[in-house]
């Protein structure tokens, strides 16, 4: 186990490592100085920036900043609101981000372990057909098609819900939905093919057979089992979730850390782009790696790749 | 007990030879996917739907006397009619038009996509795993460490920095997209080249690219497809949402996702500028992913009666 975490974590690191240079580099390749805009500066000016910011290094030197920067988990100042720093948009906007993505995550496992569980219960009866229309609808309808449809349903035609804006619990209501219905489509289809497959094994015979009731059969037997690869799509959700946002957070306008990075891409705001798709990825690697880790030890048959233990 | 008379048996005697015989004709791999294929119903329908996106695609603009870019100020903003079918946008564009010449633009990074992700990721996976050892552990380290990067952050990335245009947002899909294939290319060349067929293709002298084209690639056609059509609903997604975020093309040129992005504003009073293009990639997605499903269903020997 230890040397399987060990080895993810130096692929981890060397991931990051790539996108952090990848980053660096393509945020010089960009067209335009950060201070490129419709006045033109004074010479000096524009020298004293350049000082300022360190633009006047060499790209090793800069290269070499940045890396030692963010080991330190400073992603430095934005280029185009001047009094604040990256870090300072990154703890503004992610705890707003992370409670709708909680929100979203819990809605769409909720509904989507349900939806499966009905659809393998009554296989290829009405309730299995009808679950897998919403999945399919999910899946093939985009977030932000699916979070304009339900603003213009729920907020504009029936007037029940708040359009917009991030006030009370009601506003959290669409957001969270239209982040929701992909994944959710995901789970709902992934929990009703593995409990299908679990459906068939010999001990859930051994289990009717014993006389036990549906209900126990279901939860004790089947959805315990059925759960796993559930768990194993959290990395890729949590992914989805967070790209998700981007959009979500702009349509409904949520001040979330998506919304900002949505706007100093419009912005040309470098320093944030790269500070925050390494926020990003850094939190994407390690939930991944967390999911990976927890899938590991909540089924002791798997193996780990690297681990020679529990052979 | 009811006493069954005796006049109501026959004699029908052995039919000898007869029973040896094999009555099912036997099929080829493909013939059999194909039939089981055809029995999908939503599958079928996911083909038809496709047909008829393509052909729109085609003919569409050439149904309607309006051009997709030219704008006519005194029509803005029109409800859908006779004269345009699915309205008008805030410029006076025709909303038919551009919806098909959109869906051509759609479909074209869908499929180049899906062809670019073929060809690395089956050259990559394929040299991975037929090699083995050494070269496999690295060519597939590398691929490992790429694929931590977080798809649709780098897609952004890239487009911010080598700007807007088609080329530069398919080469950003296809820079990880590729990883996929090639490793479940390489998963099935691991496991084919150690058979029979492949070591007489070796002693018989036959080349590399010989024997991956002729006996490999071909033995490992069905997974690839399968995620060949999955490749194209999500490069679809990419570019909607890349336009969504104004990262897309840049107008004129229409797309489903600028087109989605434009009508959002005035979902409120101006709804159908929204609904046709959210409908169709909405529709197309469906289209490609229950044709997926379908083959995945059809090639899984598991699933065979």
């Amino acid at each position: 186990m230890a040397k399987y975490i060990t080895r993810r974590l130096i692929y981890m690191l060397l991931s990051l490592y790539v996108i952090v240079t990848a980053t660096f580099f393509l945020m010089r390749l960009a067209p335009g100085n950060p201070f490129t805009s419709e006045k033109k500066l004074p010479p000096e000016i524009e020298a004293a920036l350049n000082e300022h910011y360190g633009l006047n290094e060499p790209w090793y030197v800069q290269y070499g900043d940045y890396l030692g920067r963010i080991a330190q988990w400073d992603f430095g100042p934005s280029f185009k609101y001047k009094t604040r720093t990256v870090n300072d948009l990154i703890n503004d906007g992610f705890p707003v981000s992370l409670a709708l993505g909680a929100q979203a995550i819990l809605i769409a496992v909720a509904i989507g372990v349900v939806l499966g569980v009905i659809a393998a219960l009554y296989h290829n009866k009405w309730q299995d057909y009808g679950a897998m229309i919403v999945a399919v609808f999910g899946i093939s309808v985009p977030s932000f098609i699916m979070a304009s449809f339900l603003q213009y349903i729920f907020a504009i035609k029936l007037g029940v819900l708040p359009v917009a804006r991030w006030d009370s619990f009601a506003h959290t209501i669409l957001p969270s939905l239209a982040l929701a219905s992909t994944p959710m489509a995901f789970i709902a289809r992934l929990t009703r093919s593995s409990m299908l497959e679990v459906l068939a094994n010999d001990y859930i015979r051994t289990a009717k057979s014993k006389g036990l009731s549906k209900g126990v059969i279901t939860i004790k037997h089947t959805i315990r089992n059925a759960l796993l690869p559930v768990v194993s799509y959290m990395g890729p959700l949590s992914a989805g979730i967070i790209t998700g946002s981007f959009v979500i957070e702009r349509i409904f306008g949520i001040p979330g850390l998506g919304s900002h990075f949505v706007t100093s891409i419009a912005n040309r705001d470098y320093t944030v782009i790269m500070g925050v798709t390494v926020f990003y990825s850094v939190l994407l690697l390690v939930s991944i790696l967390l999911v990976d880790i927890a899938y590991g030890l909540i089924d002791p048959r798997i193996k780990l790749a690297g681990g020679k233990k529990g052979e | 007990m009811q006493q069954i008379s005796k006049e109501k048996f026959q004699i029908v005697g052995t039919r000898g030879t007869e029973a040896e015989k094999i009555t099912k004709p036997s099929l080829s791999f493909w013939k059999d996917v194909s039939i089981r294929f055809r029995k999908n119903k939503l599958a079928m329908f996911g083909i038809v739907l496709l047909a008829i996106l393509i052909f729109m695609a085609i003919f569409g603009p050439y149904m309607t006397k309006f051009d997709y870019a030219t704008n006519d100020l005194m029509n803005t903003n029109k409800v859908p009619s006779g004269e345009h079918w699915f309205g008008t946008d805030d410029l006076g564009r025709d909303v038919f038009a551009r919806t098909w010449e959109g869906a051509r633009i759609s479909l074209l990074i869908g499929v180049i996509a899906a062809f670019i992700d073929f060809t690395i990721g089956v050259i990559w996976g394929g040299f991975a795993g037929f090699k083995g050892g050494r070269t496999d552990e690295f060519m597939m380290r590398a691929a490992d460490v790429l694929y931590g990067v977080p798809y649709l952050l780098l897609v952004i990335l890239l487009m911010v920095v080598l700007g807007q245009s088609l080329g530069t947002m398919i080469l950003a899909m296809t820079i990880t997209g590729w990883i996929n294939m090639s490793r479940i290319v390489r998963g099935q060349v691991l496991s084919l080249k150690s058979q029979e067929y492949v070591l007489a293709s070796r002693t018989l002298g036959a080349s590399l690219t010989r024997i991956m084209g002729k006996h490999l690639i071909p033995n490992t056609m069905g997974p690839i497809l399968v995620t060949m059509t999955l490749t194209v609903p999500s490069a679809i997604f990419t570019e909607s949402f890349l336009s969504f975020l104004g990262l897309g093309l840049t107008p004129p040129l229409a797309s489903w996702g600028t087109m989605a992005a434009d009508g959002l504003p005035a979902l409120k009073y101006y709804p159908w500028r929204l609904f046709f293009p959210a409908t169709f990639i909405a529709l197309t997605i469906f289209a490609f992913n229950v044709i997926g499903d379908g083959l995945r269903d059809a090639l899984d020997p598991r699933l065979r009666k």
